[in-house]
This record gives structure tokens, C-alpha cells and sequence, in this order.
């Protein structure tokens, strides 16, 4: 594998040679949700997640401070760094939960912001809590996700993570990893071109992190895009890296804007 | 099951197992009504003329109790990103919560209401009108109710502030909803104050969802 690092605005982007198009070991018609969906006519034929000179303040600290990278179709970027580098907070900008600042994100030709359904409906979030309720069953938590999102049927997230047997057991009464484990399935239900993953390998065991492995390799098999944030090996060849730095104090994020509001009291 | 469905299902379901809040509203309402009269002491003609304003503050505080779970337990593990990114519009997924919080708050004190109006000595003409006005007012309560609890969603133990934010805003449904069941009682025409209730209502159910589902899209960020 060639490794080559770029510098990019204030971030050193490794990236991995990839070899192959994923692992094909996994049966990827199991998920022929992540098929790219056809293009209307005069849409850019880029069928990548690109993201350019992303800024983001967070409780008025920037945080992202001019991040630019490209997923291409089938491709896998894992997000390094410390601690309060901006991982969590890009992968919810990306989401299209936090608006950011300055920058374009572009996927598969939507715009991020402009055409807000179409993105949501092409990207898969899975941040650090899982989403479970602990009154509902595992069967009942995973069923409310599977009529939300419109999928079939809830068995292949089930298989996915090894969930058969908890099925009845109420979530409550789930262990840390196995409440992870559910969380996770969610991600096997409906088809999503993008899968944003915040530490999804926290408090997994060995058994089920393969399970996520597999089940990332099968999404990629299936030409779909991944963003992981991780702090743990995950076992993905081919993978790029993108590695955040925590923004040095005093950087500022894009020319400083007076408060109008502000500017009127002052006069 | 369509989306609608099963936002509606799993909030019912979760109010009524075990931790819900679905009781809780319904226990208060009972709890104030049955101690008014210990408070007041026995006297039938007092106990009726503060009857009506007792039985609307009531289920106004009732319905405010259970407020501060609408979204709060969504917001802390993690459910409401993912209901922000379904195909489902934030504001149909709040108004299905508004209603569920209906349903399992404000519909048990519209049952329970004729009930407790007995004990303070609400005279009976009334009591149909009592039933109307809060059947007609208390959807709005929830519904005005999840615009506080949108907004103070991100805060920890913002039960008081909620109550702050919200009860001027229940200020004119308590007047109009009080006033149909006084007129009734005088023996002039209740319908007036009834269906400027209704407007109200109407009008806030048509707008709350908006405002709150603008609220929490700010509190995700």
C-alpha cells in the first residue's frame, strides 16, 4: 500500500493507496441499498462526497477551520485526532444537524444546505448515543426506526449485529455494548449513500466489531461512502485518513462580522 | 406501518409503560381538586364559585408537569438527531408528540373532570360545558407546551424555566375556557367565549409545531 500525505488547509490528509473495491467476501446483495440512485439530467456526475474550506464555531470556539477533503465512490475515510479536533463536530455538520459556517459540501451532486431532504435522505447518522429506548424491546426499538425510515423489515438488522436472541429482551436490560450493537443495526435497515459514524466501535466486543467491519465492507462493496470517526483499529483496508488537529488559539473562523444589533446600540 | 403511525405508537407506548409520564398528570389534577375543599373548608356556595377557575388551573398545571419529557429523554440519548434526519418533517413529528401528550394527559382530565367538578359543587347544568372547554382547550395546552419544552430542551432540569416560558402563553385559553363554563353557570350564552376557545386552539395548533420544530432544529446544532 503507497501512502501519501497532503496538506490541506490546516490538516495533514493521509491517504491509503486503495487496492481493491472493498472486501468481497461479504455478500453485498444483501445491501443493494447503497446502488449510487440514478442522476437526474444536469447533475454533476461526481458521485463522491466532497466537502471544501469547512468552518465551524462551537460555543463561539471555531472548531473546523478551513477542512477539505473527498470521499470517492466506494471509498472509506477514517477520522483521526485528539480529543476535541473536530471529528464529532464534522461528522454532525455533515449530517446537516449543525449548519456550518463557511464551505461547500457537496454529495453526489446535492448540495449541503440547499436541497436539505435530498441530502438527509442520502446520509445515515449514527453519532456517539445510540438512540435506544430503554422501556421498548430491542425487536420494538429496531421496528419504529425500520417504519420511520420505510424499510422492509427488520430481520437483516437483526442478523446484522447478532440481535436474534435479544430480540424480546428490553433494552434496559441490554449491556453497553449490546445497546451499541442495536444502535448500530440501524444502520443495515435502509439504503443511505453516506454513513457517518461517531466511535462506532466503542464498547464493542471482538465478535461484534467484525460485525461492523463486515458490515461497512458490504456498504462499500455496494459503492456506498463511509466517514468513521475512531479512535480504535478498525480492520478496513484501503481506508483514507483524515486527520483533524484542534484549532491553535486565536484562529478565528472567516472575517469577524459585527452584531448589528449590537452596532445599533452602540450608535 | 406508515411513519405517522409509528411516531404516534411508540410515544403512547412509551408514556404508558413503566417510567412514562402518562398517569402522573391525571394523579395531580386529583390530588389539587380533592385538597381545594380541605383548604376552602366545606362551605357548598364557596367551594362553587371557585369551582371552575380551581378546575382549569388544575389541568393547566396538570398538563405542564409532564411537559419537560416531551423532548428532554429524545434530546439525551440521541433520538431526536435521528428523527431530525428521517424523511418525516420536524414539525409532523412534533405535533405527533404534541398529540400523544394529548392523549395520555389531557383527554384523562377531560374525562376525570365532571367527576371532581362533583366534590366542589359545580352545579350540574355546567358540567357539559366543562367538558367542552377543556376538551376544546387542553390540546392546546400541549401544543403551546411543546414550544417551552423545544426551547429548553438543552437544558438541564429546565422544568422551571419551562413553566416561565409557558404559562403567560396559556393565559388565554385559561380566560376563554373559564369564562364558557362561568356563563353557563350564570345562565348566559356559553357558545361566544366556547368558540373563541376553538379559534385559539386551532390557531395554535396550526402554528406550535412550526415554532417548536424551529426550536429544536437550533438546540441540535
Amino acid at each position: 500500500m503507497q501512502m501519501h500525505t497532503e496538506k490541506i488547509g490546516l490538516f495533514t490528509v493521509a491517504r491509503g493507496e486503495s487496492g481493491s473495491g472493498g472486501d468481497r467476501t461479504v455478500r453485498p446483495r444483501r445491501f443493494p441499498h447503497a446502488l449510487p440512485p440514478p442522476l437526474p439530467p444536469g447533475y454533476a456526475k461526481t458521485m463522491a462526497l466532497e466537502f471544501t474550506d469547512l468552518c465551524c464555531s462551537r460555543a463561539g470556539l471555531p472548531v473546523l477551520t478551513g477542512l477539505s477533503h473527498r470521499v470517492e465512490d466506494g471509498g472509506i475515510t477514517l477520522l483521526r485526532g485528539p480529543n476535541g479536533a473536530g471529528k464529532s463536530t464534522l461528522l454532525r455538520v455533515l449530517a446537516g444537524l449543525l449548519p456550518p459556517e463557511s464551505g461547500t459540501a457537496t454529495l453526489d451532486g446535492i448540495h449541503l444546505g440547499s436541497s436539505r431532504d435530498a441530502w438527509t435522505e442520502a446520509v445515515a447518522f449514527a453519532g456517539h448515543l445510540d438512540a435506544v429506548k430503554p422501556q421498548l424491546t430491542v425487536a420494538e426499538n429496531l421496528r419504529f426506526w425500520a417504519a420511520l425510515l420505510g424499510a422492509a423489515g427488520i430481520d437483516a438488522a437483526l442478523d446484522a449485529f447478532d440481535l436474534g436472541a435479544l430480540a424480546d429482551r428490553a433494552a434496559h436490560a441490554c449491556s453497553a455494548g449490546q445497546k451499541r450493537r442495536l444502535g448500530l443495526a440501524r444502520l443495515a435497515l435502509v439504503p443511505r449513500r453516506l454513513w457517518l459514524l461517531d466511535e462506532p466501535a466503542v464498547s464493542l466486543d471482538a465478535a461484534a466489531t467484525t460485525a461492523l467491519t463486515r458490515l461497512v465492507g458490504a456498504h462499500r462493496a455496494a459503492g456506498g461512502m463511509a466517514l468513521i470517526a475512531t479512535h480504535t483499529d478498525l480492520d478496513l483496508a484501503g481506508a483514507a485518513t483524515l486527520t483533524l488537529s484542534p484549532a491553535p488559539p486565536g484562529i478565528t473562523t472567516g472575517p469577524a462580522r459585527p452584531d448589528p444589533f449590537l452596532a445599533d446600540i452602540a450608535r | 406501518m406508515s411513519p405517522l403511525r409509528a411516531v404516534l405508537g411508540r410515544e403512547l407506548r412509551l408514556a404508558l409503560r413503566s417510567g412514562g409520564g402518562a398517569g402522573l398528570g391525571l394523579a395531580f389534577f386529583l390530588t389539587v381538586i380533592l385538597l381545594v375543599p380541605f383548604g376552602t373548608g366545606p362551605d357548598p356556595d364557596r367551594l362553587a364559585t371557585i369551582a371552575v377557575g380551581t378546575l382549569w388551573i388544575g389541568a393547566l398545571l396538570a398538563c405542564l408537569l409532564s411537559l419537560d419529557r416531551l423532548f428532554q429523554t429524545d434530546f439525551e440519548d440521541g433520538t431526536l438527531d435521528i428523527l431530525a434526519l428521517s424523511p418525516l418533517p420536524m414539525e409532523m413529528t412534533v405535533a405527533l408528540k404534541c398529540l400523544a401528550h394529548w392523549l395520555t394527559t389531557g383527554l384523562p382530565l377531560v374525562i376525570a373532570a365532571p367527576v371532581l367538578a362533583i366534590t366542589l359543587n359545580l352545579p350540574g347544568a355546567a358540567a357539559p360545558w366543562l367538558i367542552a372547554s377543556l376538551a376544546v382547550g387542553t390540546p392546546a395546552l400541549s401544543f403551546l407546551g411543546a414550544i417551552g419544552g423545544a426551547l429548553t430542551v438543552g437544558i438541564r432540569r429546565g422544568g422551571l424555566l419551562l413553566s416561565i416560558l409557558v404559562l403567560p402563553l396559556y393565559i388565554p385559553t385559561l380566560i376563554f375556557g373559564a369564562a364558557t363554563v362561568r356563563a353557563a353557570i350564570d345562565g348566559t350564552d356559553p357558545t361566544p367565549p366556547l368558540l373563541l376557545l376553538t379559534g385559539l386552539t386551532l390557531a395554535i395548533l396550526a402554528l406550535a409545531p412550526f415554532a417548536a420544530a424551529a426550536a429544536l432544529r437550533i438546540n441540535l446544532r
